[in-house]
């Protein structure tokens, strides 16, 4: 068994965090089962679904790609810091309810954050930018229509 | 009753826990002390054990426990046969089904030799590679013809041929139909379904309270009341001794619906036996060996025609893999064998299959659960006679349809529910009018196609035509409860995966009661909460569990009216109900809110009269005489790039008929999902075995989902041909999306690329750049 282990300090969700972890520790792992964020759903550990994206410095990532002591000294924000509370939906969110966007929902949470990170880039996407954007997230239930539909939506609800 | 919701395209209930986080999934489930489990899987198709050597394992730091299935001693038993196999006469049936942990012999590659119980997942992993294991390879069973084979080797002692079972139904006279057809056309079809694919893959924890005597489970599974019975009944508990919790599940599709997977069976049993809680989550990569799939049939069809193209009769025989083991009876191949009778009149039909045990993971019902492959058949046979007989393709099927004043329509055949295949209501024509004015068939042949013909581009169109079966029973229950706080709970056996159970529940409740929808709480998959039920499962959720619902909230409205109508002391005819109160009509201020009514309902001292019963509740059970049928047709037109073979789809259309619509927003996204499978079923998606058995393209990087960017832009229409079986009028709608995507492809590409007139015929699915290719390799 690897035993060598670090002291890592991270901020997530704009909170400080210092943990001791092990060399190995998945950073999804970690956000999900130390700090109990289990927002941030594992889908296929290798890269692909795109379901454990978070937003490391403000670029979406595959948190299942990265270890947790590379996050030390870095901020993460994961769908848990995305609304205030349950009745304060980011506009990201309450889009995606007004338009059908998720279904079984286990996907949406990396949806969120790659659209997050692509909408603050991209405020007035046209379809097919949309589409390129979302085609690092698998999605087995939406067929993606509403999804896209959803973010048209939130990019006009985001530039006001 | 005042109609408010049903039929409003209603936000979902259930949205606001998903979106931030807050939604309970199996891998959420954190407990203290908990150990975590990993499986040491075969990695050869077929072989003798000899030897498994667990001590190294048992030695590590941080494992707590390594188990074989010599461990599990007389709780080891093969699983249950969970549909048994239907009535039909002179039926074989080979009854072999999977075991908890492999003893002497594996029989496909991911099947599971032992489990490591340690302190973290990381360690229990680490934990596999010290087991020692010797394997004593065999020849694989891969093929399905060479399956049969006196020479071939055999999946399971006894059974020669590796023939799980032979079923053959017919109606009418083939032969005399035959000899009286006009046009004959006879080929093989060859039609590979893949892997369901949740994002979400199976998980389960169990804890075992020792001082309660109560077991409590989470579990991915599509069914937690079967899976409650079954597995106190292993266990030797009583069933009120195990609640069974399906929370929150991304994504099934069917592979969730299978019980009982050996890490089902060992993992509760673990728990007890350590005294701990323990979690197993499936990693990816597993999934591709230990969940379920469905897969490849063979079919030599033949359709016999009058030259005017109606269709004289059909005779099918086909071969259908069914893995290693055969748990979930003959599901999938009676599917295909109904299924392929579509929305036509076929008066003659003689379909026979031979299901075969290989050396692959268990094939079990995948959304549409073998009535793909069926359509496949009876799409193309119209497709060859209409290009035989020189007739329009849309044209023959029209030429065929049942028409409306033929339903109920018997098929003279049994269906999957062991009844006959009777369709319950329909109207086909006007489904198909409006799918070829939305593609404007017509005009893109006569004008669009012919132009861009002349601008070299190949841009084809298809239209396939299908009937789903849905809604079948044996029944499903809810218990409607008035809350004290004015609130509604319903509480359900089934379980959900993402249908929108919480809003469309929620709909057909708050519509009887008076509430907003967003008042409504459904509670689905918890035995705790309701006890009975089947599960989820053949389109089935909305029809069986919705209609309870509504039988309970309308016993639960007489027992407002009964109770208000003593309140006020007048007659209940002068009573309204809504916005959550109870009114006098004509009487300002006569009104009592359903919480205060609730609260009544339930006294604390006094005396009732004899018969009363306390709160506003009620329990109903919904059980269907039949199946209801649901139809469609799909359209598509679709350009071929003829040096790459990729395709790009500029039009899609659906036009679907599922009975009266609940929730139209929540309709669209089951059949946009649905269709975005049937386009990985149809192109990307292939679960390629070698002959070994070994499964080559086992990660999401080689077997393809499609993205964003394969899914096109689709339009939606739907006819309304109300169900009689059931008061709401509903059709199930989960799976009719993912049915004709294969026939439509292939159509349409043939007809992109005027293969048919070249003398190539695309017979099989999945097609793939790389396989269009090869199929075309003649032209070049």
């Amino acid at each position: 068994m690897s035993t060598d282990s670090h002291e890592i300090n991270v901020t997530v969700n704009g909170t400080a965090c210092r943990r001791t972890v092990e060399s190995r520790l998945l950073l999804s792992d970690f956000l999900r089962h130390d700090l109990l964020l289990a927002g941030t759903h594992v889908g296929c550990e290798h890269g692909v679904c795109g379901a454990c994206t978070v937003i490391f410095d403000g670029a979406a990532v595959r948190s299942c790609l990265m270890f947790a002591a590379q996050a030390d000294g870095h901020a993460i924000m994961t769908v848990e810091g995305l609304a205030a509370d349950r009745e304060h939906l980011h506009p990201l969110q309450e889009s995606m309810r007004d338009c059908h966007g998720l279904q079984c929902g286990y996907c949406t949470p990396g949806i969120l954050m790659t659209m997050k990170v692509f909408l603050d880039e991209t405020p007035s996407p046209d379809e097919a930018q949309i589409r390129e954007a979302l085609s690092g997230n698998l999605c087995r239930c939406t067929g993606y229509q509403h999804i896209v539909e959803a973010m048209q939506l939130a990019a006009q609800r985001l530039r006001g | 009753m005042t109609t408010r919701n049903f039929g409003a395209p209603i936000r979902r209930n259930e949205d606001v826990r998903l979106l931030t986080g807050q939604a309970l999934f199996v891998d959420d489930v954190e407990l203290p002390g908990m150990l975590y489990a990993a499986f040491l899987r075969s990695n050869v198709a077929h072989a003798i054990i000899r030897s498994i050597d667990v001590e190294a394992a048992r030695a590590r730091d941080g494992v707590v426990a390594v188990y074989t299935a010599e461990d599990l001693g007389n709780y080891w038993a093969p699983g249950p046969l969970l549909v048994p196999p239907p009535p039909i006469k002179d039926t074989i049936f080979n009854q072999r089904t999977q075991v908890p942990l492999a003893k002497d012999k594996v029989r496909h590659v991911g099947e599971p030799l032992a489990v490591v119980l340690a302190e973290s997942r990381y360690i229990a992993e680490d934990a596999l590679a010290d087991i020692a294991v010797e394997l004593d390879p065999l020849p694989a069973v891969v093929d399905l013809e060479k399956a049969l084979a006196d020479a071939s080797a055999t999946v399971h002692d006894g059974v020669r041929g590796n023939v799980a079972a032979h079923v053959r139904q017919s109606r009418g006279n083939y032969a005399m139909a035959r000899a009286h057809a006009d046009r004959v056309i006879a080929r093989r079809f060859l039609y590979d379904h893949g892997a369901s694919s949740p994002i979400e893959t199976r998980g389960i924890v169990a804890k075992w309270d020792a001082r309660a005597n109560q077991l409590t489970i989470w579990d991915t599974t599509q069914a937690p009341v079967f899976f409650r019975n079954g597995i106190a009944g292993m266990l030797g508990l009583s069933e009120r001794q195990v609640r069974v919790i399906a929370p929150f599940v991304g994504g099934g599709f069917g592979p969730k619906i299978m019980l009982f997977y050996p890490e089902e069976v060992v993992i509760p049993w673990a728990a007890i036996k350590l005294n701990r809680p323990v979690k197993w989550i499936e990693d990816r990569l597993e999934h591709f060996f230990a969940t379920t799939h469905e897969r490849g049939q063979t079919h030599d069809a033949e359709i016999a025609l009058a030259a005017d193209g109606r269709i004289l009769g059909v005779k099918d025989v086909f071969l259908h893999d069914t893995g290693a083991y055969n748990p979930y009876g003959l599901t999938v191949p009676i599917n295909s064998q109904c299924t392929l009778l579509g929305p036509y009149v076929i008066p003659n039909y003689d379909s026979t299959f031979t299901a075969i045990f290989t050396n692959k993971p268990i094939v079990t019902p995948y959304r549409g659960a073998g009535r793909q492959h069926g359509v496949f058949v009876i799409e193309r046979l119209l497709d060859l006679a209409a290009h035989e007989l020189n007739i329009d393709r849309a044209e023959i099927r029209r030429r065929n349809l049942i028409p409306p004043d033929a339903f109920p329509y018997n098929n003279e055949i049994i269906y999957q529910d062991f009844a006959p295949l009777s369709y319950d209501s329909g109207n086909y024509e006007p489904i198909l009018d409006k799918a070829l004015e939305m593609i404007g068939y017509d005009r893109f042949l006569a004008e669009e196609q012919p132009r861009l013909r002349g601008q070299g581009r190949h841009v084809g169109v298809g239209v396939a035509c299908y009937v789903e079966g849905t809604g079948i029973g044996p029944y499903e229950g809810a218990k409607v409860q008035v809350q004290a706080n004015g609130k509604v709970n319903v509480a359900t056996g089934i379980g959900t995966q993402g249908q929108g159970h919480f809003t469309v529940f929620a709909q057909i409740v708050a519509d009887q009661l008076g509430v907003e929808v967003s008042d409504v709480d459904i509670v689905t998959g918890d035995t705790d909460q309701f006890y009975w039920g089947a599960g989820t499962f053949a389109s089935r959720g909305a029809v069986v569990a919705g209609n309870a619902c509504n039988e309970a909230a309308k016993a639960v409205r007489q027992k407002i009216l009964k109770l208000a109508a003593e309140h006020f002391e007048c007659a209940e005819e002068d009573l309204e109900i809504a916005n959550g109160e109870v009114s006098v009509v004509g009487v300002p201020g006569q009104a009592i809110k359903l919480g205060a009514l609730a609260l009544k309902a339930n006294p604390m001292r006094g005396a009732v009269r004899p018969g009363t019963e306390p709160g506003l509740e009620s329990t109903q059970y919904f059980g269907p005489s039949g199946g209801a049928t649901a139809s469609g047709v799909h359209a598509m037109i679709v350009e071929v790039d003829p040096q790459t073979f990729m395709l790009e789809v500029l039009k899609y259309v659906v036009v679907h008929d599922c009975g009266t619509v609940i929730n139209p927003l929540i309709l669209a996204g089951q059949i946009h999902g649905g269709v975005a499978q049937g386009i990985g079923n149809a192109y990307y998606e292939q679960l390629v075995f070698d002959e070994d058995g070994q499964l080559l393209n086992a990660s999401l990087a080689d077997y393809l989902l499609p993205t964003a960017l394969e899914v096109p832009h689709m339009d939606i229409a739907h006819t309304v041909t109300a169900s009689p079986l059931n008061p709401l009028g509903v059709k199930g709608a989960g799976e009719a999306g993912a049915i004709p995507v294969g026939p439509l492809f292939a159509q349409a590409i043939e007809n992109a690329l005027g293969l048919l007139d070249q003398k190539v015929e695309l017979n099989e699915i999945p097609l793939s750049p790389g396989r269009l290719f090869e199929l075309t390799a003649k032209l070049r």
